[in-house]
């Protein structure tokens, strides 16, 4: 739609600017005061300059934290998004079984994340959960409070069950804009199932695919309540992602220094990850509109 | 004419549950979503000997106990009102401050607009556990500390984009010409926006309530923070199920299943546009 240029605009736009203002660059700007500053309590501040950056960039601890961090969002994406595409592929197009899958699909996105953990804690459970008691009867030892593995294990499968409908719901809506005729085409060609998909349904689905990427890459990024309820970021720090680290640090230890200076470089490292992807996603729908 | 015949006969067989490849993938899959839940579920419908004493695929001595104890101990059932409390709030703020702004960003070119728009989505961005600390701080030093309205506002942060940018993407399909003809007719711009623009985005805009609240809803790290005793969030309570005798699995249980309701009863209404929903408006 042609827009009209319209600077008084800025009026209409005046609430959302100073309501988020107020919860999001006032705090931010508190963040980035103790990124600075050191304290010997008492309020008392003094300028400390870079020393947190260069505490926390020479420190293992954060290093750590920041691989396993990597490591579990690049898991989980390159698990969700294949399994995202199979079942959008694989859902009925219309009708009464197309709003139930819908419905059912959708229920595991709107359960209180920490009740996703409590689940998954249960569920896990060697003695009391359906899972953790079939694999020890059929003689895996699964012990996620013990065992490294076992706990990686139950964060990902956990977040596999928790967003994997998500990609799916995207890549579903992506398909339902493609016409009929696309499909008639191929048909008349006698093109192969695999080249229906390269051709006529990856090419349409890949506007949203990457929307449903950007959302898993960041979501995952800043994930805190559910793994923290499963495992604590246990055993030892094996689970321990960034944002687990980050609140033992703020709010456990209080050290407000080098908590806010960690705070600084996460935010930035999510903020350049997510420019690159919404610039390709923009550039997508310019494509798209031409 | 064979054609049309076709494709109605392929949406017959599509809408039956056949034994194919589709279906087989779509089951397994709805299966591996519905157990854990399905597990919750048969707990809280336990005793907790029960559920201790050996695994049990259903319950053998049905109990709805358990429900009954959160239902009637204000210590448990406050978590919820209080909860819906918060959450309510934030739905009504984050809608209300986003409708102008949305339209704003659908219609108008403004200096700044694109990278407003990008700014939003920032904030989208932002890990709570960024935010725990300030926010804490910030609403301490302000006296809001324990009280609905802090929550409320705390989750403005993400509520906020997350309403422009869906309304946004319904707006975007109201051609202009409404706006045009309504100007001409006399109308004024709060006039025309309450009168003629609101209904016609109105499912839009139950659409962003519904997504404000949910993502209210299910938000812990931040409303936990930000609480201790009067405004204290449902899922904060469920921690008090760890006593000095164990965890009272069916009562946490009970609970879990509680906070599943909400979403569960109106997702229905909302099912043709939960991708769009989750999406930011995108799709």
């Amino acid at each position: 739609m042609d827009k009209t240029t319209n600077q008084k605009a800025w009026f209409l736009v005046l609430p959302v600017l100073i309501l988020v203002a107020f919860s999001a660059v006032i705090p931010l700007m508190t963040v980035v005061n103790y990124a600075f500053q050191d304290t010997f309590g008492n309020n008392v501040f003094f300028w400390a300059g870079l020393s947190w950056f260069e505490d926390l960039l020479g420190s293992q601890r954060l290093w750590d934290a920041f691989y396993r961090q990597i490591a579990f969002s690049a898991i989980i994406l390159a698990i969700e998004v294949p399994l995202g595409i199979i079942v959008a592929l694989n859902m009925p197009k219309k009708g009464f079984w197309a709003s139930v899958c819908l419905v059912l699909m959708s229920l595991p996105l709107l359960i209180p994340w920490n009740v996703v953990g409590t689940i998954w804690q249960v569920f896990a459970r060697v003695d009391i959960g359906l899972l953790g008691y079939t694999l020890d009867a059929i003689g895996i030892e699964f012990n996620y409070t013990q065992n490294f593995w076992a706990a990686w294990i139950t964060i990902i499968v956990m977040d596999v069950w928790h967003w994997t409908s998500l990609v799916a719901l995207l890549a579903y809506a992506g398909l339902q804009s493609i016409p009929d005729a696309y499909y008639q085409a191929a048909k008349i060609d006698q093109a192969s199932r695999w080249a229906v998909f390269r051709y006529i349904e990856f090419p349409k689905m890949l506007g949203v695919l990457m929307i449903a990427i950007l959302l898993r890459f960041m979501d995952s990024f800043m994930i805190y309540t559910e793994p923290f309820v499963v495992t604590g970021g246990g055993p030892g720090n094996a689970t321990t992602l960034l944002s687990i680290d980050l609140v033992k640090m703020a709010l456990g230890q209080f050290d407000l220094g080098p908590a806010a200076a960690f705070s600084i470089m996460y935010f930035l490292v999510i903020l350049a990850v997510s420019w690159v992807f919404y610039t390709v996603m923009t550039n997508l729908d310019k494509r798209d509109a031409q | 004419m064979a054609d049309a015949t076709a494709t109605r006969a392929e949406t017959r067989s599509l809408s039956l549950p056949r034994v194919n490849g589709r279906a087989v993938v779509m089951i397994l899959y709805l299966v591996f979503l519905m157990l854990p839940i399905y597990w919750l579920l048969n707990m809280s419908l336990k005793t907790n000997s029960e559920i201790l004493g050996g695994l049990t695929l259903w319950p053998q001595t049905l109990t709805f106990a358990n429900y009954v104890t959160i239902l009637t101990d204000p210590a448990w059932y406050m978590g919820y009102v209080n909860s819906i409390i918060y959450v309510t709030m934030n739905t009504v703020i984050s809608v209300t401050v986003a409708l102008p702004a949305a339209y704003a960003f659908s219609r108008y070119n403004f200096m700044g607009d694109k990278h407003l728009f990008f700014w939003l989505l920032t904030n989208r961005m932002a890990p709570p556990a960024v935010f725990a600390l300030p926010f804490f701080q910030l609403y301490s030093s302000v006296g809001l500390f324990d009280t609905h309205i802090a929550v409320a506002l705390a989750h403005t942060l993400f509520n906020v984009p997350l309403a422009v940018w869906i309304l946004e993407g319904f707006m975007r399909g109201v051609p202009k010409e409404i706006d045009e003809t309504a100007y001409i007719d006399g109308y004024s711009f709060p006039r025309f926006f309450v009168k003629i623009f609101m209904p016609l985005v109105a499912s839009g805009i139950g659409v962003t309530a519904f997504f404000c609240f949910m993502f209210s809803w299910v938000e812990l790290l931040l409303s936990r923070t930000l609480t201790s005793v009067d405004a204290k969030p449902i899922a904060a309570t469920m921690t008090r199920t760890v006593g000095a005798s164990g965890v009272d699995w069916g009562v946490l249980a009970a609970a879990g299943v509680l906070t599943i309701i909400p979403g569960a009863l109106v997702i229905w209404f909302v099912r043709n546009y939960i991708a769009k929903g989750f999406a930011l408006g995108r799709v």
